[in-house]
């Protein structure tokens, strides 16, 4: 197989794109896909530590299997939000939520 | 080159070009297209990976559910498609941060960090020959999940997670009947937004 | 397969991948051709329910009809409306047919007859069928047309609820057999799955007819309210994959159905000849098929709201239960991994059949009640609006 370090460059090579994209985008969906491909990356760590470092343990399957979960959990809140903010301020722009600034 | 080697250099293509297309995409729609290619190509990883249960609640999860909830999302919210700017104006420090965090995490992880003369910690990134999976790493996996003395509590509390989830959203964009209507409700969007105005009939 | 490459002189690698695309090939190319004919015998069969003859010009009996249709349907214009996203717009109906034929990667045709036995075959088609919503979804959106976007919408909204009661269905099956392997449920299926849990099987009917968009669930392309809904603006090929796709899926639900609740493969002799379990499967699908037809011709089409409501709030709570009694009831068979033959069978067969038809009893007794709560609903709504209307001519 490919060396575990491949898999870890993959994976943070994904995460600096999913922070670079929640960094420059300004709209809150974006931002909100963003956050899922950093998830992503995350996934992609557990499980490989997880196929190179203790096969025999299930404990890392478990582990990315409550990633789902919060990722679900995650994005549902997240868009009602989002629905949440547009119906109030007609706009998905991170930046014109500023209403708690002053 | 073997196989596997091809294998991963595909998938991983896949994932990090429709990654970087999810954040540089002015198309929204278009983006969670994308964000939807790059976790085929992650759910392609697991598989790599020999995990094909999580290849499998990847794509159910998120390409059936997640990337779905966005695009509805994404549709309600009708003026996305439409904005001047797409970037903040700080994208040049967002890319170079970006770019800083990600020469960072490869100078730990890679043998890169063997090369510069640091100790050698990392030297177990470096194996290319892992023991072997059990087989029936389902039926431990899904025993484990109901077992007392392993994770039945975390699941518990997950699922209890995922209610209070389901409800608190389902509460959060509960159409406000009593008052009188402050906005309009989301209309539906038009595809192609540019033409909404004559076209859409 | 592989024998014959090998003594040609390939190499083993080179061996396995050609049998391997040849199986491919030979998997797509049966469903595909399958289409043609099963567009025939449904055309017919429906002409039949009509009191009509259907196609019955080319060839004996009509049975060629499909080519002439397929070929006229290859050559109409091609039309990609001003505004569509073309690539979104071409993409979408080659994921609809592909979404479909994914599936039957798992299909056991026979013992031993698998494309790839898959150790979480059930969670597979389960993913592989959330692609074909985003196909729906992607023709919706890119066709520019309000009335595709609402097809597309109620479309998806439709596929996501109805995947839950789908999704608990097939636990059962799952759970009574121990196995996610398609393979592995039918081999366990001593005594066919329909019998012990025919409850969980009636929700998987009417949950698979809802994901197929078929009638009378077929409101992604309510003709009297959409136009077509979704594939509004497809001409040409392309509105013949979406329906290939569609009617792919049909077959394919019929045969999963067959899969799981009728035995699949098995029957006499079947072990040994396989070519018998694929007769047998094929006979069992037909006749899911057949019942699918049935419904199609003879309901009339339900409103959206219905639909959502029906789903969320009776088919979904209803097999939940139906998931909490069996898992219970499977909990008390002292070894379930020792059940491996008909004789072992027959007793927690009899107790879940027994089981499910007090469940089923109750569930009449409350829609019976709901039904007539429903009536004084409505009649005392019908009074209210013109007193004329008396108790007893509410209609």
């Amino acid at each position: 197989m490919v060396p575990l370090w491949m898999f870890l460059v993959v994976s943070a090579a994904l995460f600096s794109t999913g922070l670079y994209g929640v960094l420059a985008r300004r709209n809150a969906i974006a931002i909100l896909m963003s956050i899922e491909l950093m998830l992503n990356a995350a996934l992609i760590n557990i499980v490989a530590f997880w196929r190179y470092q203790a096969p025999e343990n299930v404990g890392g399957q478990v582990f990315a299997a409550f990633v789902f979960v919060v990722a679900a959990a995650e994005t549902a809140v997240g868009l009602a939000l989002i629905i949440l903010i547009y119906r109030r301020h007609q706009s998905v722009i991170a930046e014109d939520v500023n209403v708690l600034k002053w | 080159m073997t196989w596997e080697a091809l294998v991963f250099l595909i998938f991983s293509v896949i994932t990090l070009g429709s990654g970087a297309l999810v954040v540089t995409t002015r198309n929204l729609f278009h983006a969670a297209l994308y964000l939807m290619l790059s976790l085929f190509g992650v759910a392609g990883l697991f598989v790599l990976l020999t995990a094909p249960f999580l290849a499998g609640v990847e794509i159910v999860v998120y390409i059936g559910a997640i990337a779905i909830l966005i695009i509805f999302a994404i549709m309600l919210t009708p003026q996305v498609m439409q904005i001047p700017h797409l970037r903040s104006n700080q994208w040049i420090a967002a890319l170079v941060a970006a770019a800083l965090f990600f020469l960072m995490l490869v100078s730990v992880l890679t043998p890169l960090a063997e090369e510069l003369g640091v100790d050698n910690w990392s030297a177990g990134f470096t194996q290319d020959d892992p023991a072997d999976v059990p087989a029936d790493t389902l039926t431990t996996l899904g025993e484990s999940l109901v077992d007392p003395d392993l994770y039945v509590l975390p699941f518990e509390v997950a699922s209890v997670l995922l209610m209070a989830a389901l409800v608190g959203a389902a509460m959060m964009v509960r159409p406000e009947e009593p008052e009188p209507r402050r906005s309009e409700p989301a209309p539906v969007v038009e595809p192609g937004a540019e033409q909404a105005t004559t076209g859409g009939d | 397969m592989t024998d014959v490459l090998l003594d040609i002189g390939f190499s083993h690698d080179l061996a396995v991948l050609i049998a391997k695309l040849v199986g491919v090939v030979v998997v797509a190319s049966f469903g595909l051709v399958w289409t043609l004919f099963g567009i025939w015998l449904e055309r017919k069969i429906a002409g039949r329910f009509q009191d009509r003859l259907g196609p019955n010009r080319v060839g004996p009996f009509g049975v060629l009809q499909s080519l002439p249709d397929a070929v006229k349907i290859v050559l109409k214009e091609d039309i990609i409306p001003t505004g569509a996203d073309k690539w979104v717009f071409n993409i979408a109906p080659v994921l609809s047919v592909f979404s479909v034929l994914l599936a039957w990667v798992v299909v056991p045709f026979a013992f031993g007859w698998t494309g790839s036995d898959l150790s979480i075959g059930v969670l597979y088609l389960v993913a592989v069928g959330s692609l074909g919503e985003i196909a729906v979804l992607m023709a919706g959106w890119s066709s520019n047309n309000k009335f595709a976007l609402l097809g597309a919408f109620r479309g998806v909204a439709q596929l996501i609820s109805y995947e839950i009661p789908m999704v608990l269905a097939l636990l059962v099956p799952v759970l009574l057999s121990g196995s996610m392997s398609l393979q592995g449920i039918v081999q366990q299926q001593h005594i066919m799955y329909f019998i012990a849990v025919p409850m969980t099987f009636v929700i998987f009917f009417i949950s698979s007819l809802a994901e197929m968009g078929r009638a009378p669930f077929d409101l992604l392309e309510a003709e009297s309210e959409l136009v077509a809904g979704y594939m509004t603006e497809y001409s040409g090929m392309k509105f013949g994959m979406f329906y290939v796709g569609e009617f792919l899926h049909a077959f394919t639900f019929s045969v999963l159905a067959a899969i799981f609740f009728l035995g699949g493969w098995k029957g006499p002799f079947a072990e040994d000849v396989p070519f018998l379990g694929l007769i047998y499967l094929m006979i069992k699908a037909m006749f899911a098929y057949f019942a699918m037809m049935w419904i199609r011709m003879t309901f009339p089409r339900v409103r959206i709201d219905q639909m959502l409501a029906f789903n969320w709030k009776f088919l979904v709570p209803l097999s939940l239960g139906n998931l909490l009694v069996v898992a219970f009831l499977w909990k008390l068979v002292p070894d379930t991994n020792a059940i491996n033959s008909f004789g072992d069978a027959v007793v927690p067969t009899l107790v879940l059949l027994v089981a499910n038809g007090l469940m089923a009893a109750g569930l009449l007794v409350y829609l019976r009640g709901e039904g007539l709560r429903e009536r004084e609903r409505v009649q005392a709504r019908l009074v209210a609006v013109d007193p004329a209307v008396t108790a007893g001519s509410g209609d």
